[in-house]
């Protein structure tokens, strides 16, 4: 009691924002928390007791992660497999040859590179299904459909953003650093990876998480160019879970899409900082 | 010494000039590959009729008249359009009081910020199964579905995007307020204006910027949504048109395109990069207006 007397108007005015907020919060979650209760329940009971913990007759131990690793017909740490490499690829990719790429380009800045720059604008603001169709072919007749060559075709397609922002930040690199290391002696090559690279860290930061979460999550793309048979990636295995059996097992697809969602949440937990500056980033300027 | 230095940096254009083909060659051969040769060849394809790319045959502008009379497009355009307006108001709103209110210095803000934020780290089709189970949960006390009723695919789908996008405006807002001086904020207090006086007068003039981006960027997210409207409700429910053709309620444009290549018909092929096409046009005009309007205004600052 005593301690509300003396407490401002303006402070109780935030204590109260702070459990506003807080309650808030815990709403925000329970979607995820649904998926967890879930994943631990008998199939028959997600759709009756979504909400209830799985308790007694309902609690079906880890028989749902198991059951999950070998569900819809493929096994899931295939698809696990094949969505790390196509990610990993793909970012290193598109971060080597782009940065490279701006670097030219800015520096060069001859009547082809402003073409391939306001290309690469251009391409920014093209839907993906307006070349739905052409690329997939495009990418079957070269043989890009397999996890090892699909980077090229993000390459391809995902240029425009990390080229604009690669360039955006080059230009505002001094030139005289470059003079100067051209003047001791280093040729182009040595200057772009001895000199230049390293002061592109923090843009391929930002670009690289960028990238990295549209890879992970991307499913239209990696469906259509890819070999489904062979290889599925996470999500294009979630989405076909539906296909493959009359009716889907709940408690297994849920226990799937935990399994799936725990690394993304582990590694944003730990990049937090980067992430949020790179998609803040990535907005302000795309 | 300005000659010079002119010359020099000439000699150094020179030398890496020669290197072209190892900084440039990777990335145009892949940007040919993946952008801008499917591209020439979609818009060449929206004037033919084809199965396969090599038998296409040039047929001029059918396949535009086909897919604007086609009603499942124009009702897609509009579901689509009515989807993008709601949700944007709604996701804008949200996201810059959430915004507002953690500039504030309240206890927890860094807390709840990583929290908000989180959603949107998780994909479209993930995203899809997460919520079309807790919908399901929730509407089967009523023993109904969300793929029983459009009323339910669209409000869901609202509160799918709010969950994904809200902690992604948030960051932009965020951003954005910290950048309003505080002189100014402390200039209004001192003249006696009240705190909604600040926040319309002061506060939102000043974050116009961030607001204009965060529209146009929830506007286009609009627009292009796909893996959520796949997951949750693939377009259910359907109805059949007196002429048989087949609408799907909660079907948007990107989907209607998908659903429209994988149609076994003759003409479907075509008529689906038509509707590429201008779809395209719809999404490219946005993002054009977007930037013409962050121009004009950082013209006018």
């Amino acid at each position: 009691m005593n301690n509300k007397k003396t407490m401002s108007p303006e402070r109780r005015r935030k204590a109260i924002l702070s459990v506003v907020l807080a309650v808030i919060c815990i709403i925000y979650v329970l979607p995820v928390l649904a998926v967890v209760i879930n994943s631990f329940k008998l199939n028959t009971y997600v759709k009756t007791d979504t909400f209830a913990l799985p308790t007694g007759e309902m609690w079906a131990g880890f028989d749902n992660f198991i059951k999950g690793m070998t569900f819809g017909n493929y096994p899931f740490a295939d698809s696990v497999k094949y969505s790390v490499i196509i990610t990993v690829l793909s970012t290193a990719l598109i971060l080597l040859c782009t940065s490279m790429a701006a670097w030219y380009i800015a520096r060069v800045n001859s009547f082809f590179c402003k073409v391939l720059y306001f290309l690469c604008v251009f391409s920014m603001v093209v839907p993906f299904q307006m070349v739905m169709y052409t690329l997939s072919k495009t990418a079957d007749r070269l043989k890009l459909n397999t996890p090892w060559t699909i980077p090229i075709v993000y390459l391809g397609f995902g240029a425009g953003l990390a080229i604009f922002m690669f360039v955006g930040f080059v230009k505002s690199i001094p030139l005289e650093i470059e003079e100067a290391a051209a003047i001791d002696g280093c040729g182009p090559l040595r200057t772009y990876f001895s000199v230049v690279l390293p002061m592109l860290k923090p843009t391929m930061i930002s670009v690289g998480i960028l990238e990295i979460m549209w890879v992970w999550n991307d499913y239209l793309l990696p469906s259509l160019v890819l070999n489904i048979t062979k290889y599925r990636t996470i999500p294009i295995h979630i989405q076909y879970l539906k296909g493959s059996y009359g009716t889907v097992d709940l408690g297994a697809t849920m226990a799937l899409i935990l399994l799936s969602i725990i690394p993304v949440i582990v590694f944003y937990l730990t990049c937090q900082k980067h992430i949020i500056k790179g998609v803040a980033a990535g907005a302000v300027k795309g | 010494m300005k000659k010079a230095k002119h010359t020099n940096n000439n000699s150094l254009r020179r030398a890496t000039r020669m290197w072209s083909p190892l900084f440039l060659g990777p990335v145009v051969i892949a940007f040919c590959i993946g952008f801008v040769w499917p591209f020439l060849q979609g818009i060449w394809l929206s004037l033919c009729q084809f199965k396969t790319i090599s038998d296409a045959k040039f047929i001029g502008f059918g396949n535009y008249v086909k897919a604007f009379q086609d009603a499942s497009f124009r009702h897609a355009f509009w579901y689509t359009a009515l989807f993008a307006i709601v949700s944007l108001v709604i996701i804008n709103v949200l996201a810059f009081a959430v915004a507002y209110v953690l500039t504030q210095g309240i206890k927890g803000s860094n807390l709840f910020r990583t929290v908000f934020f989180m959603p949107n780290l998780i994909g479209g089709i993930v995203l899809g199964y997460i919520w079309s189970m807790i919908f399901d949960g929730i509407l089967s006390r009523w023993s109904t579905s969300i793929l029983m009723d459009s009323k339910f695919g669209f409000w869901g789908l609202i509160i799918l995007m709010c969950w994904q996008q809200i902690g992604y405006m948030m960051i932009i807002y965020i951003a954005g307020l910290q950048n309003v001086p505080g002189e100014m904020l402390e200039a209004a207090r001192i003249d006696g204006a009240t705190r909604w006086q600040t926040l319309f007068k002061v506060t939102i003039p000043n974050v116009m910027p961030s607001i204009t981006i965060c529209m146009f960027l929830s506007l286009t997210n609009g627009f292009k949504l796909f893996d959520q409207n796949l997951a949750l409700t693939a377009g259910q429910p359907f109805t059949i048109l007196p002429d048989g053709t087949t609408v799907k309620q909660t079907e948007m444009l990107a989907l209607n395109i998908f659903n429209t290549f994988n149609t076994p018909s003759a003409t479907s092929q075509g008529t689906a990069q038509a509707k590429a096409v201008i779809f395209f046009v719809l999404v490219a005009g946005l993002g054009l207006a977007q930037l013409a309007y962050t121009r004009k205004r950082e013209v006018q600052q």
